[in-house]
């Protein structure tokens, strides 16, 4: 009898949540948009994955030949200054603006997420510590903040993505702590506790699961954000070092040529704009599929 | 509601005073010994060691860490950010003269950004799915997105370079030429307008949508109100609370935001300024902008505050 119980409230559990997703995936792909936005993505993870097939030329070298070529069947987005095929150092851009948009992003949340978790559950002095270095942190605008960072480290991959972290560690914080704030009144956290549950416990079979939901939205708009920071500071010149073909950096070489060759800095910035925007798109949908609330009205 | 604010206030000065103290032993913990720094204008030599010991004197670089904190931020109260590595100069003139043109060139493209935002979103709201509600809502998106280093190059290209109609590149006070000064602005400030109007009217839109399918905007419906009655008396109050945390952050960022648009267009506004002294390793200037861009923040956060304590008493008593 009783196992006959918790067999029907097992297959009941099962049964929420299959609907709870096919409700979620008929939201998230209803739109257009949000569609168009995965579809560019994984595109852009295809080009990332396979560049050196589809590049048809050493992003790497240069050929004094054919400096400053205007696009062509040979070179269909033209070359840059010291003879580089554009459409090549677009392609491998791919992987550098992923690599460090995911890199940055999952570190960050890890860090800030962690950071806010135990903020949020001890309370106290830890508390007011964390956040108030995380207020302190909010008040650099990231762009500034991140320019800061990179000075003090000076560019490269590796110190770009510690200062980007930094920029997106207080946004994940301040989240996971209000969540955890509101949740850990509830009473069921309560009687988890009185059953002898420990603290580690209940972070990772209650809270942060329950945060999940806001933590995906943000962390897809977040690499929307550390993808156009990223290429700021490499337009400014304090990012990725050359030659490592970087979007932002190609936008700010083409300025020199913009009235022959436009499209040196046309094609690269196109490129920052299409793999924002997917992002962006793909939170709107998440963020819109997510909540109950919202499902089907934005 | 006083105790709300004064509450508010004491924490605002809190996060300036660590925020100040972040800037400070950032400075400190730079590689490099600052007194080099400040000698050799990054020039190679070599200086006997006891001529060095009295210059750490000096400059007070010898006494313990909390004891310089105290003698630094004391001279920032009173104006004093210290001398510039690079041109020797006072940092407080650079950053005084540049000021107004960040300040000038950021109102503009908040003030322009919030009233065009804010109806912008609530017609897309109110005219949800409908043609108007599809262009703006796209237009927002790509405002969002384009990185504005990329539009100020288009825009160069298009106006400056192809039509001819406006100057690439430079800035002129209104006040010396007034004609020349809008010309040349109208491109940075379209920059600037572009993310905070973009941002808003989505923002607007989403928060109004949110709200205008409650309860009680239905009971309002029911009473027979008008569609006006609804949306400006019922349903903003609650939309445009969202705005206010955003706008807020928007403010803040007005002398700071600059950073990108400026260095495009060659505005000497404090963000280049921030931009090519990071580059040039110029501490002080980074130092003393970086704390005002904190300063500006904290104080438009605690507005935001305060404005929230004020439209929503459940705040106010939380």
């Amino acid at each position: 009898m009783t196992e006959k119980i918790f067999k029907d409230a097992g297959t009941q559990k099962t049964a929420r949540r299959v609907r709870e997703f096919s409700h979620f995936r008929r939201a998230f792909f209803s739109r257009g948009l949000v569609v168009f936005g995965m579809v560019v993505i994984l595109l852009f993870i295809f080009v990332a994955i396979f560049a050196p097939f589809l590049a048809p030329y050493d992003p790497y070298l240069p050929d004094l030949k054919a400096r400053l070529s205007q696009p062509s069947s040979a070179h269909l987005l033209g070359t840059d200054s010291v003879g580089r095929d554009t459409l090549s150092r677009i392609i491998y851009g791919t992987r550098t603006s992923l690599m460090i948009g995911l890199t940055v992003v999952f570190t960050g949340a890890i860090i800030g997420m962690g950071l806010g978790l135990i903020a949020g559950y001890f309370g106290s002095w830890l508390y007011t510590l964390i956040m108030r270095f995380v207020d302190v942190l909010m008040t650099i605008p990231m762009i500034l903040l991140a320019l800061i960072i990179a000075a003090m480290l000076g560019g490269g991959i590796m110190n770009i993505i510690i200062a980007l972290t930094v920029g997106v560690i207080p946004v994940y914080s301040r989240l996971m702590c209000g969540q955890t704030l509101t949740i850990k009144e509830n009473d069921y956290i309560l009687a988890e506790r009185s059953l002898g549950a420990s603290h580690p416990r209940i972070m990772i079979r209650h809270l942060i699961p329950n945060t999940l939901p806001p933590l995906i939205v943000v962390m897809t708009m977040m690499l929307g954000t550390t993808v156009l920071a990223e290429a700021g500071l490499s337009f400014l010149g304090i990012g990725i070092k050359p030659p490592t073909p970087a979007w932002g950096s190609m936008v700010n070489d083409g300025r020199d040529y913009l009235l022959t060759l436009p499209v040196l800095s046309f094609a690269p910035g196109f490129a920052i704009m299409l793999l924002v925007f997917a992002f962006n798109m793909i939170g709107d949908g998440l963020r819109d599929a997510l909540d109950p609330r919202l499902r089907g009205l934005l | 509601m006083l105790s709300y604010i004064i509450r508010r206030i004491f924490l605002a000065f809190i996060i300036v005073i660590l925020a100040s103290l972040l800037v400070f032993l950032g400075m400190r913990f730079l590689p490099g010994d600052p007194i080099l720094m400040l000698i050799t204008n990054n020039q190679f030599q070599d200086y006997p060691e006891e001529y060095l010991q009295e210059l750490r004197h000096q400059h007070g670089l010898d006494k313990p860490l909390i004891i310089q904190y105290f003698d630094w931020a004391g001279k920032i109260l009173q104006g004093d950010f210290g001398i510039s590595i690079l041109n020797q100069r006072p940092v407080s003139e650079e950053i005084v003269r540049r000021l107004p043109v960040s300040l000038y060139l950021g109102t503009l493209a908040f003030i322009i950004g919030h009233l065009l935002g804010i109806p912008a979103g609530i017609i897309c709201a109110i005219r949800r799915g409908k043609w108007l509600d599809t262009v703006i809502t796209t237009w927002a998106n790509i405002g969002i997105t384009i990185p504005n280093f990329w539009l100020g190059v288009i825009l160069m290209y298009v106006f400056g370079l192809k039509l001819g109609w406006l100057p690439i590149m430079g800035y002129t006070s209104p006040f010396d030429d007034f004609w020349l000064s809008t010309k040349q602005l109208l491109m940075p400030v379209f920059c600037l307008i572009v993310p905070p109007l973009a941002g808003v009217t989505r923002q607007a839109r989403s928060s109004m949508l949110e709200v205008l399918h409650q309860d009680y905007i239905r009971t309002a419906w029911s009473k027979g109100l008008n569609e006006r009655a609804v949306v400006i008396k019922h349903a903003m109050k609650n939309g445009l609370m969202p705005i206010v945390t955003l706008g807020g952050m928007a403010l803040g960022h007005i002398i700071g935001g600059g950073v990108i648009v400026e260095t495009v267009f060659n505005v000497p506004g404090l963000g280049r300024l921030a931009a090519s002294s990071v580059i040039s390793q110029d501490y002080p200037y980074v130092q003393a902008i970086t704390l005002l861009v904190a300063v500006a923040v904290t104080f438009s956060n605690l507005l935001v505050d305060i404005a929230y304590g004020w439209i929503d008493p459940r705040i106010r008593y939380g």
